[in-house]
């Protein structure tokens, strides 16, 4: 049996903020305990590091099967690392889509060999059209939790009813389903390729108007209500989604939202030099905006950062603005973005990455809630005070579209362990 | 100025010069051989990714008339077809030594895309619903030499202003000369509008064509799309005509002075009446002669030797001297170019630009 105690770190989770150590049996890839004057077989000086519950982001592409030039899961997964994640949960756009069991497990054991938690997640319905619904008993029976359309939203009233009456009537063994729209009202946003606005209309380039989000947002709270199955927003832009949102929990229905770190730190002013770096759906909006993600992440409406991570190809981005593909990374910039942009206190702040997501993705047995002895030793250890400066060539993934470039940013996972492995050594993936 | 990809680039100053460059180049085509040798060795590529006969040909006399080579990249036999990607397209072209490229493209923002991957000087012939710089040039240009100067003036700016690249860059130019710019049309088809502002610069909007047209210097009609009707902008090109249009009634009760406009290719019948397109207050065909030789000052001011900060119109002739006098690098020499100007004829040249300034 080989032990590792990390020693002395300011430890943050749901239950406080306090300095101590955390013992990680790495064979079993448990912690064994939480304390003080803890020792071990081997020991990591974590003095002056905060030693966090991994990151769980509820939103990335990791490309595969299909896009394996901008991202692979393995590489996907060395960038989630990077920036503290110890889960992600992919999305199902991949080609093909992530609407069988045989696609799903595919995802699984390309997982098996990443250096995180791959949650897949499956598509509503057929090929993402909004047409046929998934198989999603068969898909529960294979693993998935999480069902979406992303890259679109579910564009039929009576289709979303059926897929939330439908996946929510399903036998689940106690583990919630949860139903995760991208709201965009396509008859409205149609030929869009940024915020509508004052940039869209100086640069030329068509608009898609804030309400293409809120009508379908106001929609699904209607047909949570309707149904009683719970809805999860996915990166909610604009302020009036927001507000949506916080007046639907306020009316106690089962809804939670995420939010990107690029859509509370830049605005649609960034388009401004036609850079498809900064094309991305839902598109960056307004300063107004901003802050009302800002305010909503804040007061609670919103219950996690995602990052939406969406490698690309360098190649697809040099395109005109309208023929690139709409995405940027986030994952290995999220958390410091996060905490340059948000005024709130570390332990806060740490929520949204942690117990947050963990509760929408229904991941609490093994990820983000506290540390405890018991519980599978899935770790960030972040250096606050670590300063460094963004570049995609340095990155993890193939692709190099951050939105980020050149930024001076303050704070890095340092180390990051998976089920008790050390995955990310002072900022090095082990693997 | 070493490119011109959108009227927001230029200062006021800038749009003067150019005006008063364009104003001694439109001496030179007057003459028997109306060429200068003031960009001779220089090469000007047309990377025209959308079709434009018009806009091409005018720069493509504008270049050969300072004698730069002239080479065209086709379009729609190019490898960006082909899903070559805007990089390796610029990249090649860029490989083959050129000074300019003068670029037309469907899509907004390509001139700035390319601009990041080449060195050679871009110049924007039209940009999907963007800018379209040398068009609002050679309005300018056009009005003034009509009624003199823009400052003060009011001109009206009606139709389909927001898929309309014209109305960006006249609103843009208009403004920063000092004119005072209404606007009307359908309100499908107008961008954000509030505090008085579009596009960030001062505009009136106008609901009732017929109020505005008494009061006006320049009736500038946009051209309207038929498929603007699919798009729910419009219920039919007849209620856009009687509405919006500026039918022969409505030109009959246009000021004295007043002069009409048009970028065209026009719809007659549809935003303006052939009659009115025909008659003496038209600009039309004065907008596309004069298209030009503000093109041959927007190449000057980007690929002369003067360039804008030190040059005035005076320094042509002195410029085109320098430049014949001391060869460039690119060896200065014949490219594909048909025609050879002699050492008399450059001689000949510079002797009656001299009597320009």
């Amino acid at each position: 049996m080989s032990t590792l105690v990390l020693k002395d770190g300011r430890i943050i989770d749901v239950n406080g903020d306090r300095t101590g150590d955390v013992v990680i049996d790495q064979d079993t890839g448990l912690i064994v305990a939480v304390g003080t004057g803890l020792a071990a077989d081997h020991e990591l000086d974590c003095e002056g590091l905060v030693i966090s519950p991994g990151f769980i982001d509820l939103h990335v592409h990791l490309r595969e099967p299909g896009l394996e030039a901008a991202e692979t899961i393995l590489s996907g997964s060395r960038a989630a690392v990077r920036g503290g994640f110890t889960a992600v949960v992919a999305m199902p756009n991949t080609t093909p889509t992530t609407d069988s069991v045989a696609v799903v497990e595919q995802v699984l054991a390309a997982g098996r060999k990443a250096l995180c938690e791959i949650v897949p997640s499956a598509a509503i319905s057929v090929d993402r059209k909004g047409e046929q619904l998934s198989p999603m008993a068969e898909l529960m029976d294979s693993g998935v939790r999480i069902f979406t359309d992303d890259g679109n939203g579910v564009q039929d009233a009576k289709f979303m009813r059926s897929a939330l009456e439908y996946a929510g009537g399903l036998p689940n063994d106690g583990h919630h389903v949860v139903l995760a729209q991208h709201c965009e009202v396509e008859a409205l946003s149609k030929g869009g390729v940024m915020n509508e606005g004052e940039w869209s209309a100086r640069l030329g380039l068509g608009g898609q108007p804030a309400e293409a989000e809120d009508l379908m947002v106001m929609r699904d709270i209607a047909l949570c209500r309707l149904t009683g199955v719970r809805i999860h927003f996915q990166h909610l832009s604009t302020a009036g989604s927001v507000a949506m949102v916080r007046a639907a929990k306020a009316g106690g229905l089962p809804v939670t939202a995420e939010a990107t770190p690029h859509h509370f730190s830049l605005t649609d002013a960034c388009c401004a030099g036609f850079d498809p770096v900064f094309k991305v759906h839902p598109p960056l909006r307004t300063d107004e905006d901003v802050a009302a993600i800002k305010q909503g992440l804040a007061d609670g409406t919103i219950d996690a950062i995602a990052t939406d991570h969406a490698p690309h190809t360098p190649e697809s981005k040099e395109r005109s603005f309208d023929e690139a593909p709409p995405g940027m990374l986030g994952l290995e910039t999220a958390f410091a973005v996060a905490r340059d942009e948000l005024d709130m206190s570390l332990q806060e702040l740490l929520a949204l990455f942690t117990s947050g997501p963990a509760d929408v993705a229904g991941l609490g047995d093994r990820h983000g809630a506290s540390l405890q002895s018991g519980r599978p030793a899935n770790i960030a250890v972040l250096d606050l005070d670590h300063e460094w400066s963004v570049a995609g060539r340095e990155m993890a993934s193939p692709a190099i579209n951050t939105p980020f470039e050149g930024r001076a940013l303050k704070g890095k996972a340092r180390h990051t362990f998976f089920q008790g492995e050390q995955v990310l050594n002072n900022f090095e993936v082990t693997r | 100025m070493r490119q011109l990809i959108s009227v927001e680039d230029l200062g006021s100053d800038e749009i003067e010069g150019i005006l008063d460059l364009a104003e001694s180049f439109s001496v030179v085509l007057k003459r028997s051989v109306p060429k200068v040798p003031a960009l001779r060795g220089k090469t000007v590529v047309m990377a025209f990714f959308e079709d434009s006969t018009r806009t091409r040909s005018s720069f493509d006399i504008a270049a050969k008339r300072l004698s730069a080579d002239v080479a065209t990249f086709a379009a729609g036999a190019s490898s960006l077809s082909k899903g070559e990607s805007l990089r390796d397209t610029v990249e090649t072209i860029t490989a083959m030594g050129v000074d300019a490229i003068v670029v037309r493209h469907a899509h907004p923002g390509v001139p700035s895309a390319i601009s990041r991957f080449t060195n050679a000087s871009i110049i924007n012939a039209g940009d999907g619903r963007h800018q379209h710089p040398t068009q609002a040039l050679l309005d300018a240009y056009t009005m003034r030499n009509a009624l003199g100067p823009i400052a003060g003036r009011r001109i009206l700016l009606c139709g389909d202003i927001l898929n309309s690249r014209v109305a960006r860059s006249n609103i843009s130019l208009f403004t920063k000369l000092g004119a005072e710019v209404v606007v009307c049309g359908p309100h499908t088809l107008l961008p954000p509008h509030g505090n008085g502002m579009m596009f960030g610069h001062p505009v009136t909007v106008e609901r009732n064509l017929d109020e505005v047209i008494p009061t006006v210097d320049v009736a500038y009609m946009l051209r309207v799309q038929r498929e603007r009707i699919a798009d729910a902008a419009l219920p039919t090109l007849r209620e856009y005509r009687s509405t919006y249009g500026l039918t022969a009634e409505r030109a009959d009760r246009l000021a004295e002075h007043a002069v009409v406009m048009h970028p065209g290719p026009m719809n007659r019948g549809v935003e303006i009446d052939g009659d009115v397109a025909d008659s003496e207050r038209s600009l039309v065909t004065k907008q596309v002669a004069n298209g030009v030789v503000v093109r041959m000052a927007v190449l000057y001011q980007v690929l002369g030797p003067g360039r804008f900060d030190d040059d005035n119109i005076v320094d042509v002739d002195a410029a085109a001297a320098t430049d014949d006098s001391s060869p460039t690098e690119d060896g200065g020499t014949d490219g594909d170019s048909n025609e050879t100007i002699n050492e008399e004829q450059q001689r000949n040249d510079q002797t009656q630009m001299e009597g320009i300034g």
